[in-house]
């Protein structure tokens, strides 16, 4: 985190994304509302990419070559900068994976692996339970009940409440010395509500479980500094931040990451090979077997860069108010319910709705009939929906680049929508 | 709103949304399938009930339907051309929607065919609907390879 080098002005943004020129027909300009599923790229993320490949492309760490040696640097240049971005201690507490899916699976897979010489805080067996919450994206509840039945742990979770929140009442009983892991999303990426990590972090530690915090949804919406959060690891995407696809990022302390045994395993993550055995680099690079996403961790860089110019502070002031907009101007709508808290400091710029007697595919066909591009369905957040007695809903996303305009159109284009099928009926 | 948009909610769609034939689910049946859409989480749980005669005359399609316009409607009119007719009449139908929905508008559909089925067309400009659409008759499909594995 740094202080912003560049003031907050919409139009200036809007003129870094090259893709929002676009038009939909020829009347219709693109509105796009779906960062929560990935993110437009700014020109400085897609320039940093090809100065990249235009001039230092090579593979990195092996060969004696200069081009090897220029490669090498940008990769790791790129490390330095994605810890700078998360206030982490250590670059080498980085390892690059494909997404935040893949590290939770990273996670996941390492404390079930059953090596003997892993010590006990670091092994998940049967008997021990894995605590998550029922807001959690599919990426961070499927790898843990594949955990739990590899293992024959418990998997327990956190219920959500009628308003939308987790209900903390039962954490106590749920949250035990048997608990190992507690795997928590920081902020859901359809009801917009922020985890109370502070207290969850505290109440893990008293009980000596380790913890997991799948950051996809908040590292672009909010300042992150890994030191204040408290936590054992954290996963992210890039696409999710202005960045590329293909890559996303597990951090975690380095004296956990040291003594884990690895996920994938191959080329560069190896100390010494013989037929018979193997055995592992130093983290970050046992983590990052095969060829790694070398331009892509370029480009996240420059999103990291690109994010910081404008200050971390000023985008989650920006995203909250398109937030607060969004939420009063859908309430408004007759038959139409936010899904999500009221707007406060402890809901961000996911803003989820139904449209009474409406399927969410047929609101998201009739809004991108208007050029309103916004989500449909259940957002892999399944048993979320289920909880709420609904099979998906509508979600609009907010961005750097999102404006109050375009909010504006959202509602109105949701009250069309209404009278569309209204009329139909 | 755009002339895409009435292509797709055309009047019969909505008709068949809001009053969908056939639904529910009912005995007797010898085939029970459930099908799920994972990116939309859209379900239907079909029933196949075919004659007793030992023909393949399908005297029952139930079914209960979760879903969007599309994928209702769908379901209503798929279940109103399969019911009272032999498995093998109903073919060229089946095999010519679904020709249709997957051609992108290349391929009109023949009403003397399909029927209101001509309704669900104005999916096949819109990639994403076309599984909507499809799922009933798969589900269907998928009915009838049990029906006939019960049959031996």
């Amino acid at each position: 985190m740094s202080a912003a080098t560049r003031p907050f002005d919409v139009d200036a943004i809007r003129a870094d994304f090259p893709i929002l020129t676009r038009m939909l027909d020829p009347d219709t300009p693109m509105i796009y509302l779906d960062g929560g599923a990935t993110s437009q790229r700014p020109r400085q993320v897609l320039d940093a990419e090809i100065a990249y490949l235009s001039h230092d492309h090579a593979a990195v760490k092996r060969g004696a070559h200069r081009m090897a040696g220029a490669a090498t640097d940008a990769y790791e240049d790129s490390r330095e900068r994605l810890a700078a971005f998360l206030g982490a201690p250590s670059a080498q507490e980085i390892a690059f994976t494909k997404n935040a899916t893949e590290a939770l699976n990273l996670v996941a897979r390492s404390l079930g692996d059953g090596d003997a010489s892993t010590p006990e805080h670091l092994r998940v067996r049967e008997g021990d339970e894995i605590l998550v919450t029922e807001m959690e994206h599919h990426a961070n509840l499927v790898p843990w009940q594949e955990l739990a039945r590899r293992t024959g742990a418990r998997l327990r979770w956190i219920p959500l409440a009628d308003d939308f929140t987790l209900d903390l009442t039962d954490l106590g009983s749920l949250l035990t010395e048997r608990t190992k892991v507690l795997a928590v999303t920081h902020q859901s990426n359809v009801l917009g509500t922020i985890t109370p990590v502070d207290r969850l972090v505290e109440a893990a530690r008293a009980v000596g479980a380790l913890t997991v915090l799948d950051a996809a949804q908040s590292a672009p919406h909010m300042p992150f500094d890994l030191a204040r959060l408290g936590v054992d690891f954290a996963a992210l995407s890039g696409h999710k931040m202005l960045g590329p696809t293909g890559i996303g990022a597990l951090w975690g302390r380095f004296e956990l990451l040291e003594a884990m045994p690895p996920f994938l395993t191959g080329g560069s993550m190896i100390e010494t090979v013989t037929m018979e055995a193997s055995t592992f680099a130093e983290p970050p690079a046992r983590f990052e077997a095969g060829t790694p996403p070398i331009s892509q961790a370029v480009g996240l860089a420059a999103a990291c860069d690109y994010l910081d110019a404008l200050g971390m502070e000023q985008v989650a002031a920006h995203e909250q108010s398109l937030t607060l907009r969004a939420v009063e101007g859908l309430a408004g709508i007759d038959g139409v319910r936010v899904i999500g808290p009221a707007a406060s400091p402890q809901r961000t710029g996911a803003v989820a709705f139904d449209v009474a007697g409406r399927h969410p595919h047929d609101v998201g066909q009739v809004l991108d009939s208007l050029g309103i591009e916004v989500r449909v369905g259940h957002h892999c957040a399944w048993p979320l929906h289920r909880r709420y007695g609904l099979h998906g809903t509508t979600r609009a996303s907010f961005s750097v680049h999102t404006t109050a305009a375009e909010v504006d159109a959202l509602v109105d284009g949701v009250a069309r929508t209404v009278e569309f099928f209204g009329a139909l009926s | 709103m755009s002339s895409h948009l009435s292509a797709l909610y055309t009047e019969l769609v909505i008709e068949h949304d809001k009053r969908p034939l056939h639904a529910g689910l009912r005995d007797p049946f010898e085939a029970e399938v459930h099908h799920v859409n994972p990116t939309c989480g859209d379900e239907i749980t079909l029933r196949l009930h075919l004659a007793e005669d030992g023909s393949e005359r399908i005297e029952d399609v139930s079914y209960d339907a979760i879903g969007c316009a599309m994928s209702r409607a769908s379901a209503s009119i798929m279940a109103d051309l399969l019911i009272g007719h032999d498995v093998a009449e109903v073919e060229p139908a089946r095999l010519h929607f679904q020709e249709a929905i997957g051609s992108r508008g290349r391929v009109e559909g023949d009403e003397e065919l399909i029927g209101d089925g001509v309704a669900l067309l104005g999916a096949a400009k819109f990639p994403a609907r076309v599984k909507c659409v499809l799922m009933p008759w798969k589900a269907y499909e998928a009915a009838l390879v049990e029906a006939r594995a019960l049959r031996g």
